[in-house]
């Protein structure tokens, strides 16, 4: 059966300033409206990428979205920043509405796109769990019955009767959570709230959201960057892309699809003023690069080059440059990191780092580098994340097509007898 | 495999009624009301060391000033009442009315935090607003009982059946408040000009009002003028039904219910309109 069913939404935008030009259009749309016509600034604006300066004072940050969703369905819902999430779980919430189009929905729906909304920090932890719970829709009756356990998982117990405004902000938001995650609705909409806390703790409300779902076989939409997670959680997903469905179906090929979307140059390289270059006081960078040490196309058994060229301005220090690969999943693979200077004697100029990752090691798939400079690998001169990606393409082995699962694929030395 | 298709139980869309007010679903929120009128009562005087003792304060020292100012100074006519009593009923009334009229009209502007998001049926706020203010009004009104229960046994002044009209005129006064609240609130969400305009503007507006003067001391056009001001129907019933003086017809009462009850039309439709996509131009 269905719990959700979205035909043909969109969102409109007004983006820039409200100001002079507000009054004059709207009264343009009245006068149109009086006239049995339609809102002329409806048909204007145009797809939402934030990239490239438009020419249109509005945008859709959603376009034509249709989907359904199963009851007791997990649903992932991935994008890059500004693709549309988050107005997507906004009209779902109610929050605002949308320009076009239907939300058809069976049961209640309680949104979480922020935890411990309402909270006030005069009031008691007791006192804002009321709160707290009567503004995601609780009655009172519904509260009492319930606090104690809601007080057990928040595990603040000792500090129920202190004004929040004492509280740690692990504590704060360990109490937050643990109101919501009480809701009994049929549809639990999740935005991003698992990024704060401790590990710990994250990994309680991860437990918990996995319990809603496969336990008593509610509905969940979940935004989040946390592909693991997500992975974790979900069984669907919907892709968005510019304010458009990319893909919608199973979780892991949805994210197989954002990954190749947002995959970024496998090159960069910088001639012009240093200055401008990527970098800080410290640090510029020059040039990185990846490419197949053997062949023209990076694949499993072609070998990963990099090469790093950089400029820098820190004089006699102990200085290294660090390496970070990590996978789709946010998974680290490996970290590894080059002394540049190791007595002391940095000089300030050009330095060139290359190293090899040896060919039949990396699994098939996208990955991209952390690269971070440090100074006696303790402090941190120049970071820069998500900055080099690359594919490693799949090759045939016998009449094998598929990708092997694992992290890695290592290409061992066998030794056979055979018979 | 056919499943029996339940309905479905709820459709978010891009039009929706002006006139569907939702007033069930309020009704389900009643705790958050409850709830939001706590929050106020407990944040208003933590960590003071008076306390409700607040609540006196204001209304003792804001009559003080008038009677010095307008009773002393200007010497404004009182129509014969005693002077500390007629300021105190004109500042405890005119209180409610300004800090429900000031506080429902930044509905949006203030809960925008909240709105952004969670749903909840947007009407509940303005409501709390109303519903935390009276009961201040009522702990003022509880001083003001005093003072007049002092000069009832002096025999200085002579009530009459009006008096029993006074939960009427408080819950008058209430919608109207509530209605231009939401009016004003409903318009600030994208012009900011109105709640700079509102700022002097109650405090303007008191000056129209007969709460430091009786409506009989306006000269001819004036007076005809106030007529159509809801709230001096409002005050000088009041002010006739307890102390007994102003030349109060019933008619005046009338014209400020049917004005009133208008404007709330009005502001429950506006409200309700801009409910839906305030969050896009707050």
């Amino acid at each position: 059966m269905l719990a959700l069913k979205a035909e043909n939404i969109s969102k409109q935008y007004r983006i820039g300033q409200v100001g002079t030009g507000t009054l004059s259009h709207d009264l343009n749309r009245m006068w149109h409206k009086l006239r049995g016509k339609e809102d002329p600034y409806l048909k204007i604006g145009e797809v939402n990428d934030r990239t490239i300066k438009g020419a249109s004072e509005y945008v859709w940050s959603l376009r034509n979205i249709n989907f359904e969703i199963e009851q007791g369905d997990a649903v992932g819902i991935i994008g890059r920043n500004g693709a549309g999430k988050s107005t997507l779980l906004k009209l779902l919430s109610k929050v605002t509405k949308p320009t076009t189009g239907k939300i058809y929905s069976r049961g209640r729906i309680a949104s979480l796109l922020e935890v411990g909304t309402g909270f006030h920090p005069e009031m008691t932890g007791r006192e804002n769990v009321f709160l707290n719970g009567a503004i995601l829709g609780m009655t009172r009756k519904e509260i009492s019955r319930k606090f104690d356990e809601i007080v057990d998982f928040s595990g603040v117990e000792r500090y129920i009767d202190t004004p929040v405004k004492r509280y740690s902000s692990g504590m704060y938001v360990r109490l937050a959570f643990a109101v919501a995650a009480h809701l009994e609705s049929e549809i639990l909409i999740v935005d991003e709230v698992l990024a704060v806390g401790d590990a710990d703790f994250q990994k309680k409300c991860l437990g918990k959201m996995n319990d809603v779902t496969k336990g008593d076989g509610r509905t969940i939409l979940f935004v989040s960057h946390n592909m693991t997670a997500i992975k974790e959680l979900c069984n669907k997903g919907i892709l968005l892309n510019q304010g458009q469905i990319d893909y919608q179906g199973d979780i892991l090929k949805s994210i197989v699809e954002y990954q190749k979307n947002s995959t970024k140059e496998s090159s960069y390289r910088y001639n012009g003023n240093l200055d401008e270059a990527i970098g800080n006081e410290n640090i510029r960078i020059k040039e990185f690069s990846v490419s197949p040490s053997c062949g023209e196309l990076l694949d499993i058994e072609s070998g990963v080059h990099i090469k790093l060229v950089f400029h820098n301005y820190c004089r006699n220090i102990n200085l290294d440059a660090t390496f970070e690969l990590k996978n789709y999943e946010e998974l680290v693979i490996f970290h590894v990191g080059k002394l540049v200077s190791a007595n002391n004697d940095s000089k300030i100029g050009e330095y060139t780092v290359e190293f090899k990752i040896p060919a039949g090691l990396l699994n098939a798939g996208n990955y991209y580098f952390k690269l971070y400079f440090g100074k006696d690998q303790k402090i941190l001169l120049f970071g820069v994340d998500n900055f080099i990606g690359f594919e490693i393409e799949n090759i045939k082995v016998g009449t094998m097509m598929h990708i092997y699962p694992g992290i890695i694929r290592p290409n061992f030395e066998y030794k056979l007898k055979t018979p | 495999m056919n499943e029996p298709q339940r309905p479905w139980t709820e459709i978010i869309e891009a039009r929706h009624s002006l006139f569907d007010l939702k007033l069930k679903e309020v009704w389900k929120y009643r705790d958050l009301i409850y709830m939001f009128v706590k929050r106020d009562f407990i944040s208003s005087f933590k960590q003071t060391v008076l306390g409700p003792v607040w609540f006196f304060i204001n209304p003792v020292f804001t009559t003080i000033t008038y009677l010095v100012i307008f009773g002393k100074i200007a010497r404004l006519s009182t129509d014969g009442a005693p002077p500390l009593l007629f300021y105190l009923s004109g500042v405890t009334l005119w209180n409610y009315f300004s800090s429900c009229l000031l506080s429902t009209s930044s509905t949006f502007a203030g809960n925008a935090g909240i709105f952004g998001k969670v749903y909840f049926p947007r009407l509940v706020t303005p409501l709390s607003v109303v519903i935390s203010n009276l009961m201040r009004f009522g702990v003022q009104f509880f001083l003001f009982l005093i003072v007049w229960g002092y000069y009832l046994l002096k025999n200085e002044i002579h009530p009459n059946l009006w008096i029993l009209a006074t939960p009427f005129l408080i819950v008058l006064m209430a919608l109207f408040a509530l209605g231009t609240g939401m009016i004003f609130s409903s318009l600030t969400t994208k012009y900011k000009d109105i709640s700079l305009l509102l700022g002097f503007g109650v405090t303007l507006y008191m000056y129209a009002t007969p709460v430091i003067y009786p409506a009989s001391a306006l000269p001819g056009f004036f007076k005809k003028l106030a007529f159509y001001n809801p709230l001096t129907g409002i005050f000088e019933c009041f002010k006739y039904a307890w102390i007994g003086i102003g030349n109060f017809s019933p008619i005046m009462l009338i014209i400020s219910t049917v004005i009133i009850l208008m404007l709330l039309l009005i502001g429950i439709l506006t409200f309700n309109k801009v409910e839906k996509t305030f969050m896009d131009t707050v």
